[in-house]
C-alpha cells in the first residue's frame, strides 16, 4: 500500500507501541501533525516551549521505562528543544526527538527557518538522521528506537524535511528486526572478570556499593535491592540514583558527594572496597577520583566501557547491564563478613537521620519542610526537583519510602521539575507526583501550568520562595567572591495570583509552626495546587 | 606521543562530521586525517594521527567505538605498522638548479610531475620522515606550495582489523 513519509512515521510509531507525543506545531511538521491527527490512539500534548517536551519525554521516559517522543517543527523549534535533548543527554534518557526541517532540495540555502540541527546536536545525541528518503524511514524509525533504548540510553534525533514527510512511497515495507553493524552493546559480563569481583567483595571487611542513575536506567532496582539484602553490603548513591531504596532502609546511608550526606561521605572514605554500580563517577558525585582510586581498590559495572576509567580508574572493570551482571553475581556464592562495619555506619546514619533543624521566624526552614513532606507522601509517589538549593535540600532531607526522584543530575538544568512531572502524570495518571523547584526555576517553566490546566492534571508544587537565585547567591557570598550580583529576583510575580491565572489553587506558609498544616492543605487539596514557601535568603545548602 | 588510530566506519554522510567533532570537543588535536573507501565500498577507513599520552588514546577509541557508524577501532603499534604519505611539492627551478634537485629527487626515489622554465613539482610517496627530510633537502631552492595527504597506515602482516 501506497504511504506518504508522515503516514510511514506515524504507523512506525505506532509499531514502536509509542502511547504519546510531547509537542509544538509549525510549518514544517504539519504532515506529520497531520498523519497525528489520523492516529488518535496516540495521545498528544501541545506544549508551551518547545524544551519542555524533551522533558516531559523524559519524565515519561524515566518512569515508563519506555521510549519518550518528542516532535517538533524546524528552525527556533528545534534550537529551543537543543536544551531538552542535551539534558536527557546527559542524565541518559531514552527520547526520539523529530524535527521537522525545510524542504530538501533547499538545504543548505538559509532559507526561512532553516537550522542545521544535526549538525548542532551531534555532540549530544546518542545518534541522529537526517531523512533524505520516506523510503528509509521504517528501517530508520526502527533504528532510532533500538539505538535510544538499548546499551547506555540516550536521544535520537530525527530530522524530516516537510518534502520527505511528503513523499509517496509505493511499497513499505516495515523490517522485523534491527541490525546495525557498528552497535553491539554488551548485555552479560565477562565470567572471568565476575569471578574476580565475587573474589574481591568477599574479602572486603569494609564495602560499600555506590549506585547511580544506571541502576534505573536498566530497570535493577529489584535486582540492586535483592543483592544489597543478600550480601548485606551498605549503599551510598549518587543523586541520580537516589530513591533507588527507600531513605530509611537499613543499609541506605544516603548521598555521596560535595552536597551529600556526612554519613555516605564518610563510608566512601572509610571503605576499602568500592563497588560502583551503574554510574559514571562524576565530578559531583566522587569529588576527587585520583585519591580515591590511590587508596582503595574498587569495581566498577557499567554498561557503557567508556565510563570505565574515563573519570576513575577501577581496579576491576566490568562491562554489561547491570541488572543481568547482579543476576550473574548472584548465581556465585558470595559471603561478605561486613557486621562491624555495617553496624558503625548504621548508627551514624540514624544520628544523621534524627537531627534536629533550626527554627527561624518568618521564614520556614527546609530540611524540616522535606523531612514532613516525606511523611505525607504516598509510597509510590514520584517526586521531581528543579535545580539550585532546593535540588541540594530535597536530596538530602527528603524522605522517601519507595517511590521515585527525578531530577536533571547531569546538565543541571533549571527548569526542568515541572514539565518532567507532566511527563510523569501522562503516563501513569493515578501516580502522585510533586513537584520542588525554586522561585527562580519556576519562572523558567511556569507557563506549562497551561498544559496542567489543559490535561485537567493534578501536581503538587513545592516553590520555595527565598527571592533570589539561591545557590548562586550563596556561591557568591563565599570567597572567592565579594557578594550578589544578578541574583536578586525584584519583580517576581504575585505567586498565588499568577496560579489562579490558571486555575490552580494555592497556599502560603511563612512560619514554622504553619509547616504541617499547610502541607496537609496541599496534599489534601482537590487538583493541582502550589505551596509557596517562604524560605530565608541566608540560609545556606550546608545548614 | 604519535600515535596512529585507524577506523573502519559507515560510508555516510555526517560520520567524519561526528568524529572530527568528538576530537574538538575534548580538546584534543588531530595530526593528520585521511580518509578513503575501502575494498567495500560501504566501508571507509580513516586514519589519524593524534600526539597524546596512552590514556587519552584510549578514551579516544572507547569514544569512537560508541558511534553508531564505527565498525573497528584499533590503535596501531608503530612497529608493527606501515605508515605511508604522498607530498606533492612545488619549487623554484632554474636551468642552474634544476639538475641539483633532479640528483635529490634520483636519491630520494620522487618523481618529477611538471616542470616549467621557473618552476618543478614532485612526488614522493614514503615514510612521513622520509617524506619530511625530502621537503628539508628542497628548502634551499625555494618552496612554492606543498600538499600533503596526511598518513595512511596497515598492520604489516597478514593481520588485519
Ligand atoms: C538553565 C539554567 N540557568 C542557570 C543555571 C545556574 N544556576 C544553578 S542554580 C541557580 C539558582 C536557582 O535559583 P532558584 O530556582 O530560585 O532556586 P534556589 O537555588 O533559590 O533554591 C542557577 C541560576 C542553571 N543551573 N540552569
Amino acid at each position: 500500500m501506497a504511504m506518504t513519509g508522515a503516514q510511514i512515521l506515524v504507523e512506525g510509531l505506532l509499531r514502536q507501541q509509542v502511547e504519546h507525543v510531547f509537542g509544538y506545531a509549525g510549518a514544517t511538521i504539519c504532515p506529520a501533525a497531520d498523519a497525528l491527527r489520523a492516529a488518535p490512539q496516540i495521545g498528544y500534548t501541545l506544549v508551551r516551549t518547545e524544551q519542555n517536551a524533551g522533558h516531559m519525554a523524559s519524565g515519561y521516559a524515566r518512569v515508563t521505562g519506555k521510549v519518550g517522543v518528542c516532535m517538533v517543527t524546524s528552525g527556533p523549534g528545534a534550537t529551543n528543544l537543543i536544551t531538552g535533548i542535551a539534558t536527557a543527554y546527559m542524565d541518559s534518557i531514552p527520547l526520539v526527538a523529530i524535527t521537522g526541517q525545510v524542504p530538501s532540495h533547499l538545504l543548505g540555502r538559509d532559507i526561512f527557518q532553516e537550522v542545521d540541527i544535526t549538525g548542532a546536536v551531534t555532540p549530544f545525541t546518542k545518534h541522529c538522521y537526517l531523512v533524505k528518503d520516506a523510503a528509509q524511514l521504517p528501517r530508520i524509525l526502527a533504528e532510532a528506537f533500538h539505538i535510544a533504548s538499548t546499551g547506555r540510553p540516550g536521544p535520537v534525533l530525527l530530522d524530516i524535511p516537510i518534502d520527505v514527510q511528503e513523499q509517496v512511497v509505493r511499497h513499505v515495507e516495515f523490517p522485523q528486526e534491527v541490525h546495525i553493524r557498528g552497535y553491539n552493546p554488551s548485555v552479560r559480563g565477562n565470567e572471568k572478570q565476575l569471578d574476580h569481583v565475587a573474589a574481591a567483595i568477599c574479602k572486603a571487611q569494609r564495602p560499600v556499593i555506590c549506585a547511580g542513575g544506571g541502576v534505573f536506567l536498566a530497570g535493577a532496582q529489584q535486582r540492586l535491592r535483592e543483592f544489597v539484602e543478600k550480601t548485606g553490603i551498605p549503599v551510598v548513591t549518587t543523586m541520580m540514583g537516589l530513591s533507588l531504596l527507600p531513605t530509611e532502609h537499613p543499609l541506605n546511608l544516603g548521598m555521596v558527594g560535595a552536597h551529600g550526606n556526612v554519613c555516605a561521605n564518610q563510608a566512601l572514605s572509610n571503605s576499602d572496597l568500592l563497588i560502583m554500580i551503574g554510574t559514571r563517577a562524576a565530578d559531583r558525585a566522587i569529588v576527587s577520583p585520583k585519591e580515591l582510586q590511590k587508596r582503595l581498590p574498587s569495581i566498577h559495572m557499567d554498561v557503557d566501557p567508556a565510563e570505565i576509567g574515563k573519570n576513575m580508574q577501577a581496579t576491576v572493570p566490568l562491562v554489561g547491564d547491570v541488572g543481568v551482571m547482579l543476576g550473574q553475581l548472584m548465581d556465585r556464592e558470595i559471603t561478605v563478613d561486613c557486621g562491624t562495619w555495617r553496624e558503625t555506619l548504621r548508627l551514624q546514619r540514624s544520628a544523621e537521620l534524627s537531627r534536629t533543624y533550626p527554627v527561624r521566624t518568618g521564614s520556614v526552614f527546609p530540611g524540616r519542610l522535606f523531612r514532613l513532606l516525606g511523611q505525607r507522601l504516598a509510597p509510590d509517589a514520584a517526586v521531581c526537583v528543579d535545580v539550585g538549593q532546593n535540588q541540594l535540600w530535597a536530596c538530602k532531607h527528603l524522605r522517601l519510602g519507595g517511590g521515585r526522584l527525578l531530577t536533571s543530575g547531569g546538565l543541571g538544568t533549571m527548569g526542568y521539575s515541572l514539565p518532567a512531572a507532566i511527563g510523569v502524570k501522562t503516563a501513569q495518571p493515578e501516580r502522585q507526583t510533586v513537584v520542588i523547584c525554586g522561585d527562580g526555576s519556576f519562572q523558567m517553566m511556569m507557563n506549562e501550568l497551561a498544559t496542567v490546566r489543559a490535561k485537567g492534571m493534578d501536581l503538587k508544587i513545592v516553590l520555595l520562595r527565598n527571592g533570589v537565585l539561591g545557590l548562586v547567591h550563596q556561591i557568591q557570598n563565599q570567597p572567592p567572591y565579594h557578594g550578589s550580583f544578578g541574583v536578586n529576583l525584584e519583580g517576581d510575580p504575585d505567586f498565588a495570583a499568577l496560579a489562579a491565572a490558571y486555575g490552580v489553587e494555592s497556599i502560603h506558609v511563612s512560619e514554622e509552626d504553619q509547616v504541617e498544616e499547610a502541607l496537609d492543605r496541599l496534599m489534601a487539596a482537590k487538583g493541582s495546587c502550589l505551596l509557596i514557601a517562604d524560605v530565608s535568603s541566608q540560609c545556606l545548602t550546608t545548614d | 606521543m604519535k600515535q596512529t588510530i585507524s577506523v573502519l566506519v559507515e560510508n555516510q554522510a555526517g560520520v567524519l562530521n561526528r568524529i572530527t567533532s568528538l576530537f574538538s570537543r575534548r580538546a584534543f588535536n588531530i595530526e593528520s586525517l585521511a580518509v578513503g573507501v575501502t575494498d567495500y565500498p560501504s566501508l571507509s577507513r580513516i586514519t589519524i594521527i593524534v600526539d597524546s599520552g596512552n590514556s587519552v588514546v584510549e578514551q579516544v577509541e572507547k569514544q569512537l567505538n560508541k558511534l553508531v557508524e564505527v565498525i573497528k577501532v584499533r590503535t596501531l603499534d608503530e612497529h608493527s605498522m606501515i605508515g605511508w604519505e604522498l607530498m606533492l611539492i612545488k619549487v623554484s627551478a632554474n636551468a642552474r638548479t634544476r639538475e641539483n634537485i633532479m640528483t635529490i629527487c634520483q636519491i630520494m626515489g620522487a618523481r618529477v610531475l611538471d616542470v616549467t622554465p621557473t618552476t618543478m613539482t614532485m612526488e614522493i610517496a614514503d615514510t612521513p620522515v622520509r617524506v619530511d627530510d625530502f621537503e628539508g633537502m628542497l628548502r634551499p631552492f625555494h618552496i612554492l606550495e606543498v600538499a600533503r595527504t596526511g598518513i595512511i597506515a596497515l598492520q604489516k602482516g597478514s593481520g588485519k582489523m
